[in-house]
């Protein structure tokens, strides 16, 4: 108690350090607060490293060793779609840099255009998966009770995907192993869509917070790392671009 | 700039213009690797896809990720994360080739 009292006079009697509201009292600068929650961040995303890791190897084991199955199934994904996506989040990554930028700088209504416009663009990604998706459902193409492998043991009945590539019909046992690929291609795509929708909420909720100032007052830090969460997907998406819709796409 | 420096004390602020030239690289590249996938190399289509990937994801990580202006923990943390991750796929894929049951 009369330690606590001691140490109380001390720092009283000590000149106040001056720092920013947001500073936590155990930091001894706003520099080290950052680069510690920073620090943080990183290892978070590296645990998400991992655990997309098991995907792709999955992935680089069962493409290696059924790949006719994998090629077809591959030319069965719209390439238009897939380019198109690619781009949208690109560009999502872009105006999440830039809000960033709008909240060093403190401009506010330029982080609520950046952040808007990620949300916005996050969600047109969305649509376009889902475009997609319903594709896959109703060719029977989602993996499980309704599968079919038609268009892969008699290609010729697809004719929309034949006229392109002109694939050769697969023997039964590797046309199964196309609801491998279709598999993993949901695994893949659902687990990157599911961290879309909880990063649109997050900026959903830093959209409300920026309109009451609350990012543009020098304290940048869950902008800082909501955009690194932000552009780590964008990198998965990178690698599942040309991994699932760019097998062997001459003919 | 200078001010807005200062403010953030050794915060480093990527500017603008730097964003804007990786986006517009990102968006080039996209395209490359899709016009690309159209022209049979044999085996080396995979490479020059990844080769485009990895390239890609770089620019994002030092640029966008601010990992070229970082504190060397967090550039360390990257390095050891990417490391250990090839390991684990190479070891995955060095068990995986010489068992009997694969297809290898």
């Amino acid at each position: 108690m009369s330690d606590s009292t001691a140490t109380g006079h001390a720092v009283a009697a000590e000149p106040h350090h001056e720092h920013p509201p947001y500073q936590r009292h155990h930091f001894e600068t706003v520099d080290q607060q950052f680069d510690a929650t920073n620090f943080a961040m990183w290892l978070f995303l590296l645990t998400e490293v991992m655990f997309f890791g098991g995907l792709f190897t999955a992935y680089l084991i069962l493409r290696n060793w059924y790949y006719p199955a994998f090629v077809e199934g591959s030319h069965q994904l719209s390439i238009f779609w897939g380019t198109a996506n690619t781009a949208v989040l690109i560009t999502s990554s872009f105006t999440m840099a830039m809000g960033v930028w709008c909240a060093e700088t403190r401009r506010k209504s330029a982080l609520l255009l950046c952040l808007g416009l990620t949300f916005f663009l996050g969600l047109i990604f969305l649509g376009i998966k889902s475009i997609e998706y319903h594709e896959k459902w109703v060719k029977h193409h989602v993996p499980g009770f309704h599968y079919s492998e038609q268009s892969f043991v008699n290609p010729s009945t697809d004719p929309e995907v034949y006229k392109e590539y002109h694939d050769a019909p697969l023997a039964v046992d590797m046309a199964n192993k196309t609801e491998l690929y279709f598999f993993l291609y949901f695994a893949m795509t659902g687990m990157h869509a599911l961290h879309m929708i909880i990063g649109i909420g997050i900026l959903g909720f830093m959209i409300m917070r920026a309109k009451a100032g609350a990012y543009t007052t020098g304290h940048v830090t869950f902008v800082e790392n909501f955009g690194l969460y932000w552009h780590f997907v964008d990198i998965i998406w990178i690698f599942l671009y040309p991994l699932l819709y760019l097998i062997s796409r001459h003919t | 700039m200078n001010n807005e420096e200062k403010e953030v004390e050794h915060h480093h602020i990527v500017s603008p213009r730097i964003y804007v030239a990786i986006g517009c690289a990102l968006l080039i590249l996209t395209a490359t690797t899709a016009a690309v996938s159209y022209i049979d190399l044999g085996v080396f289509n995979a490479v020059v896809a990844l080769a485009i990937a990895v390239f890609k994801a770089m620019l994002v990580v030092l640029f966008f990720m601010h990992i070229k202006y970082s504190t060397k923990l967090t550039k360390l943390t990257v390095i050891s994360g990417v490391f250990i991750f090839l390991g684990l796929i190479s070891m995955t894929m060095a068990d995986y080739m010489s068992r009997a049951w694969g297809r290898w």
